[in-house]
């Protein structure tokens, strides 16, 4: 333990002292996250969105309303009336109507394009005559950033994880810190270990400041639990140091690390829903997304912030992380050379 | 002959086709200080990191205390490398503390500064640091264990003049506590200096091995008297029937009796004012045995 203690700390004031790579990862997604917020404060031009919730048995009687013939307003249809509420509130949508079995209309409270909407409704009544009943949501729309901030928060750690046990351990088998550690009576688990919970402290801590600093700036919103958040970025960040280890087993040039190390980080850095959702995109994409460690960090810490996941509902994603944590971990304790 | 310190049993290494360690077998008894010579690419720092464990042998066998090498063997063992980083950022004095966590048995820091002469730069990042400095340093760390055996690793090369003699002076206190020390080094005058027994090494075999006194002796007879050609007045040297070899300007007559040459050289009225007498060196015995210098 003692040998631990010491390397771990050794390492911790290597990577403190070290301004520019601190500056550089803890500035890096202040940087994004201001920029984003600005680019892309101008409001959504985007035409009306109104959900339409049907029955899942509706049949040929059911009534119909001239409402849902307005030009202009884009009508889809919903059979889960709890998730189109939740969208409501979080300004996904602008409106959630249903016709039966009474005719009724949400809008949210804060909703500018909610309240046009209700100025269509008012008045209009279903083929049957029955007017529209009204109930109204709270909730704060779902900016560009809000969404962004779990994908970024993930992309950092993933960088982070990387580049800073991969890249640096093949430095210190470069350099020769390597062979003067095998040289004691330190075993490369130890040796390892200590890099790993390093890195891991350095990353929770980073992600807290970075969080805090959000926080204040840019006020994004959290739906849910921090603790939650906290165990997916943690399991994830696990996962990507793992990761790392493999990398950083036997390489011993700083040039050919750095290419593999790219080699992985950008096709996740772009496939894995950081920037944009992967909805829509390309099933092959789709697919290949869910064999990246990021994917699964960023759809569970998004479902976390966005929707309020509990950790049930993200179960899945966390048990993947865990598989590869263990995975990439087993491997390198095989391949890892002090050489 | 009492049990070895530590013993290298047919030693080999082989990259692909080339073997840089052919079959090295040595022992070095407790208290000795051993040296490993030869001119660079001899294969010493290989030999000597099969034997430290950091590399593992082709094959043959490294037996320390009569045992195989294991993780409890490095306790017991100190090392200096040729070439090694410390990690970034971190000063003298953090060097210190984080090697002496990694062994059980460590010696009192204090001491260490006071016998290393650390203490004018124990804050300072290790990357800043002289040669010279750096050297006392590793050397530091490598006695932090207060091991039984250490290992030095050419710990002079690079140096100038003074810090190389402060370096053998520090080598000199080490082997009077009563260490092994094996070291491997190209300058030959440090290992006549220091080395209780040596082995010359070349192209990955070991070519003379013993006491450097012995070893002259056993080569060497005689000394050697040097002139300016220009001093010899057109004669040739071929005419003074001793064996000779030119040196630059120079011709350096190898003589069995200094008195008796000193005494032709007068009688054939050659200027003794720009002569010099010195006797056999490892460096003449490298010469003879491999035909070549050292330093190429």
């Amino acid at each position: 333990m003692k040998k631990f203690l010491a390397l771990l700390g050794a390492r911790n004031k290597e990577y403190v002292r070290d301004r520019g790579s601190m500056a550089w990862g803890l500035l890096f997604p202040f940087l994004i996250i201001f920029g984003f917020s600005f680019a892309f404060s101008g409001k959504n031009q985007d035409v009306f969105k109104v959900a339409v919730h049907r029955p899942a048995e509706a049949h040929t009687q059911s009534p119909t309303s001239d409402f849902l013939k307005t030009q202009y307003i884009r009508f889809f249809d919903t059979d889960n009336l709890d998730a189109a509420v939740a969208k409501l509130r979080r300004h996904q949508i602008d409106m959630l109507v249903t016709l039966e079995p009474s005719p009724k209309y949400w809008i949210n409270s804060s909703s500018p394009k909610g309240y046009i909407l209700e100025k269509i409704i008012t008045g209009q009544k279903t083929s049957h005559g029955d007017p529209f009943s009204k109930e109204i949501v709270e909730g704060r729309e779902i900016r560009y950033v809000d969404w962004l901030m779990a994908g970024l928060l993930s992309m950092n750690i993933m960088f982070s994880s990387l580049f800073g046990v991969g890249y640096v351990i093949v430095r210190y088998r470069k350099s020769g810190v390597l062979r003067r550690i095998k040289a004691t009576p330190v075993s490369a688990f130890e040796f390892l270990a200590a890099q790993v919970v390093s890195r891991f402290l350095l990353i929770l801590a980073t992600s807290a400041i970075v969080l805090a600093g959000c926080h204040l700036f840019v006020d994004f919103q959290m739906f849910g639990s921090y603790l939650n958040l906290f165990i997916v970025l943690s399991v994830g960040a696990l996962c990507l140091i793992s990761m790392a280890l493999v990398v950083a087993s036997r390489v011993a040039s700083e040039e050919f690390a750095g290419g593999i190390l790219n080699i992985l980080t950008w096709p996740m850095m772009l496939f894995s829903g950081v920037w944009f959702s992967l909805e829509g995109t390309n099933p092959v994409l789709q697919k290949v997304a869910q064999l990246f460690p990021l994917t699964h960090m960023v759809d569970a810490s998004r479902a976390i912030m966005t929707e309020g996941a509990g950790l049930a509902e993200i179960g899945g994603h966390l048990t993947v992380l865990a598989a590869l944590a263990v995975v990439f971990m087993a491997a390198s304790s095989i391949l890892f050379r002090w050489e | 002959m009492t049990k070895a310190h530590i013993e290298a049993n047919h030693l080999e290494k082989a990259y692909g086709k080339i073997k840089a360690v052919d079959g090295v077998s040595f022992g070095v008894q407790r208290g000795q200080c051993f040296g490993l010579l030869g001119p660079n690419g001899a294969g010493k720092t290989t030999t000597i990191e099969m034997m430290e464990g950091i590399i593992p042998p082709s094959s043959g066998e490294v037996l320390f205390c009569g045992e195989p090498l294991s993780k409890e063997s490095q306790h017991k063992i100190g090392v200096q490398f040729q070439n090694t980083s410390l990690q970034d950022f971190l000063t003298v004095r953090e060097c210190l503390d984080l090697f002496s966590n990694l062994y059980r048995h460590t010696r009192s820091k204090a001491e260490l500064i006071d016998l290393c002469s650390l203490e004018d730069f124990l804050d300072r990042d290790n990357r800043k640091l002289s040669g010279g400095q750096r050297q006392r340093l590793l050397l530091a760390l490598a006695l932090i264990n207060d091991p039984e055996l250490v290992f030095l690793d050419e710990p002079t090369t690079g140096l100038d003049p003074q810090a190389r003699r402060n370096l053998w002076t520090l080598v000199e206190k080490i082997k009077s506590e009563g260490k092994s020390i094996i070291l491997t080094t190209h300058y030959m005058e440090e290992a006549y200096a220091l080395c209780d027994e040596i082995a010359i090494m070349d192209k990955g075999k070991i070519i003379a091995q013993g006491a450097p006194k012995e070893l002259l002796k056993l080569y060497f007879e005689g000394q050697y008297i040097e002139v300016p050609e220009s001093d010899l007045q057109g004669k040739k040297p071929e005419i003074f029937n001793h064996p000779f070899h030119r040196k630059g300007e120079n011709i350096e007559f190898h003589v069995p009796d200094v008195k008796l040459a000193l005494a032709e050289l007068i009688t054939q009225d050659i200027s003794l004012n720009h002569m010099s007498v010195r006797s056999a060196s490892l460096e003449d015995l490298f010469l003879h045995l491999t035909g070549k210098d050292l330093r190429e």
